[in-house]
């Protein structure tokens, strides 16, 4: 019986690496039809969202599906657990990949506008983040999740000088203001999936060591965030 | 070479499987065989005048056997209640209290070698201990020969219907806060009940066809077993074998047949009665 | 007694050693029973969680060559001390055995047994304890048209009732489990878990299980027993989200024992 649970929870493990593969590469391709106003890259981003929802949906029944029959304890239920938390960040990321490339998608039937801003840095980071976050998944590594989220206040500073230099950018040409505030968007979603990496560290060290670590000071840029921000709803 | 190995243990379970049943035919045979015989010669014996009349000696007529009858019933009962409550109270410490110590393994031990002392020798002992002292054959020595032999078949039957009682059923009924005496005479002889019974009713059936050691003690008598305590008691197995062995008398070997089916009756019915009791219990559970 | 949460004990263990002749099954056992809490003891095979709840009632005197060290304290008494009055305290402390042990006698003369052992009473409140005790072990309903009969005809679910009942009739402060539902079938084994739930407002409750489920399911507090000494002890949900220690998780997981 030990054994078949075991087995249940590998075929977990690898199933959430198949669906942080699907969405690392949604979120690196949307950005890179951002950059360059790739209408084409952005539009097969769009539709591989329903394959990560599908996946999502996929990963979730099969942790009920071990819960209810093997109902599960301590450290093994924590990981099932958590693996729904981190299910549903790795989603909500999709989600976000999307929605930069939807941003793609109207930036790209208006050329002619140069690069104002370069979002490599901010998608570097946030990148690595991502790639932390599931590596302490794979390897259980508390460590490497702590890393993780103390690097959260790097990415929020670099929206807020991404906003400042758009905010520049609109008051010297107005009427391109609906392209900037779709860069505006983008920078957003980065630092939206930022946080859901963060959040998924979080949930990795609560599997670990028992212990719930949200609002605990970890990340106190969180407050921060929309303070100086015009726009709020997405 | 697997076919000739199948075959040869084929055959030797049949081999084996008709020598136990021709075996235990010949011994179940062996028992009719002798109801048969013990019926068929005592029943000629069987009237009015047998069972109502006390013994009488050769050549008056009406004799029959009641004196002795109530004799053995008299005798065997003074050993019931000598021997009874020894071996009941000996085996249920023996159970409850002494299941491992060097006093409860001596005591087991001495009452598997009284059990196979030869009657005749208890009676003897008994004689000599009670009758030459006091100058009397009477019933009461008699009962107290018999009570010897009973007292070790008591014990063990006791001690070994109690050890049937699960140590769950002592544990709870102490659980509840009941003294240890109490616990073991109310709950657990409760429990062994029917199995304490069972043994009793085996050890009378044994004792009340003893003869030897009554030849040395109660004796037998012509007269009704009113004097039990000082004189000799009338009682059936003696009487067998004065009327079988000592008499020349064709009449006088009708009535042992006679006394020989009695006994012979009674304790086919207390065996038989004791299946019945213990089946009973068994299938209650 | 008060704990350093607040909340009463009613018996403490201190430094408790058991010995089986020259053989030790119990090291140093340490642990405070909440009163009106249900205290579930697990652990692998021969861990000595069975020899732990026998000594807190003194059952294990039955058998000369068990012996114990140390304290036990109920209701600010060492009852490990040999002036107790242990029938008093088999009165205060009940047991139900893992085989349900109906005495030889009908369901009624069951329960009223021990009432007549402890209490002066006469018919009338006899009966009436009878039939509270029944009820309260929500055997009653059962039982009311058969209380001449024997107890030992009544089914494993129902006989394993009569002997909670049969123990509450005395009135007793502490109910001691060993494995009360190990012998009983799927649907008796719920309605007694029921009855723990509702017994342990009146009772401290202290259940030996090996299933672990079952301790998951009904106790406020485990302890974890492995080898004579208690690995670890805290509260049910703790142990079972997050214990401390190794050992602790490795056992509940299956991962040995």
């Amino acid at each position: 019986m030990k054994v078949h649970l075991d087995t249940e929870i590998d075929k977990l493990k690898r199933s959430i690496l198949i669906l942080s593969s699907m969405v690392e590469e949604a979120v690196r391709n949307a950005v890179v039809a951002v950059t360059e106003r790739d209408g084409e890259k952005a539009l097969r981003v769009i539709e591989n969202d329903n394959a990560i929802d599908r996946k999502e949906i996929e990963i979730e029944e099969e942790c009920l599906k071990i819960l209810a029959l093997h109902q599960p304890v301590a450290g093994d239920l924590r990981y099932v657990v958590t693996c729904m938390k981190v299910n549903n960040e790795l989603e909500r990321i999709g989600d976000l990949g999307e929605s930069i490339a939807k941003r793609a998608c109207f930036i790209a039937k208006h050329p002619g506008t140069e690069n104002v801003v370069d979002f490599k840095p901010m998608m570097d980071i946030a990148r690595n983040m991502l790639k932390g976050a599931l590596d302490s998944l794979i390897y259980m590594n508390e460590d490497l999740a702590r890393e993780v989220i103390n690097r959260d206040d790097s990415v929020d500073k670099f929206r807020r000088d991404i906003f400042k230099e758009l905010k520049k950018n609109i008051k010297k040409d107005p009427e391109k203001v609906s392209y900037y505030l779709n860069l505006m968007n983008v920078s957003r979603h980065l630092e939206r999936i930022a946080d859901c990496a963060t959040n998924i560290c979080e949930d990795i060290i609560y599997m670990i060591k028992g212990d719930i670590v949200r609002h605990n000071g970890l990340g106190n840029a969180k407050q921060e965030t929309f303070f100086d921000d015009p726009e709020q709803a997405d | 070479m697997q076919k000739r190995g199948l075959a040869f243990r084929k055959t030797i379970d049949i081999v084996l499987k008709g020598l136990s049943i021709l075996f235990v035919a010949l011994t179940v045979f062996m028992m009719f065989w002798i109801l048969y015989t013990v019926i068929s010669n005592g029943v000629k014996a069987l009237n009015w005048s047998f069972l109502t009349q006390p013994t009488k000696p050769y050549g008056i007529p009406d004799g029959g056997v009641l004196n002795a009858l109530l004799g053995t019933v008299i005798i065997t009962f003074g050993a019931v209640l000598i021997g009874v409550p020894a071996g009941l109270l000996g085996g249920i410490y023996l159970a409850e209290f002494a299941k491992e110590n060097r006093l409860g393994n001596l005591i087991r031990f001495s009452a598997n070698v009284m059990m196979g002392i030869p009657s005749i020798i208890v009676g003897l002992f008994v004689y000599a201990l009670l009758v030459f002292t006091t100058k009397h054959f009477s019933g009461l020595t008699g009962s107290v020969a018999l009570s010897i032999i009973m007292f070790p078949v008591v014990l063990r039957t006791t001690e070994d219907m109690l050890r049937m009682v699960p140590d769950s059923l002592r544990e709870s009924a102490l659980a509840l806060g009941m003294p240890r005496w109490k616990a073991t005479f109310s709950i657990i002889c409760r429990a062994a009940k029917t199995g304490l019974i069972t043994g009793i009713l085996l050890a009378i059936a044994r004792v009340s066809g003893e003869t030897a050691p009554l030849l040395f003690t109660a004796q037998c008598s012509d007269s009704w077993p009113g004097s039990y305590f000082t004189q000799p008691t009338a009682n059936l197995t003696v009487l067998i074998n004065e009327y079988a062995g000592n008499s020349p008398f064709e009449e006088m070997h009708v009535r042992a047949w006679g006394a020989a089916l009695l006994i012979t009756a009674a304790i086919l019915i207390l065996n038989i009665s004791c299946r019945f009791i213990f089946k009973e219990s068994k299938s209650a559970k | 007694m008060i704990n350093h949460n607040g909340d009463k004990v009613k018996i403490s263990v201190r430094n408790l050693n058991f010995y089986y002749g020259d053989h030790q099954a119990l090291f140093d056992n340490t642990l405070d029973i909440l009163e009106n809490r249900v205290t579930a003891v697990i652990g692998p095979s021969g861990c000595g969680k069975s020899t732990h709840l026998r000594s807190l009632n003194r059952i294990y005197e039955l058998y000369r060559e068990q012996r114990t060290e140390g304290e036990i304290i109920l209701d600010n008494e060492n009852i490990l001390d040999k002036s107790v009055d242990v029938l008093e305290l088999r009165r205060k402390v009940g047991m139900i055995f893992q085989k349900p042990t109906p005495f030889p006698m009908p369901v009624f003369d069951n329960v009223a047994y021990g009432l007549k052992l402890h209490f002066k009473l006469n018919r009338k409140e006899i009966a009436e304890r009878v039939e509270k005790a029944l009820r309260g072990a929500s055997l009653w309903e059962e039982v009311k048209d058969k209380l001449k009969k024997s107890g030992m005809a009544l089914s494993g679910g129902q006989q394993q009732r009569l002997c909670i009942a049969r123990a509450i009739a005395t009135q007793p402060e502490v109910l001691l489990m060993d494995e009360p539902t190990s012998a009983i079938d799927p649907v008796g084994t719920l309605k007694i878990e029921e009855l723990i739930e509702e017994l342990k407002e009146k009772f401290t409750i202290v259940i030996v299980t090996h299933n672990m489920q079952q301790a998951a399911r009904i106790s406020d507090n485990t302890a974890f027993f492995y080898k004579g000494k208690i690995v670890e002890y805290d509260k049910t949900e703790k142990i079972f989200t997050s214990p401390e220690k190794k050992q602790t998780e490795d056992y509940i997981t299956g991962r040995f024992g």
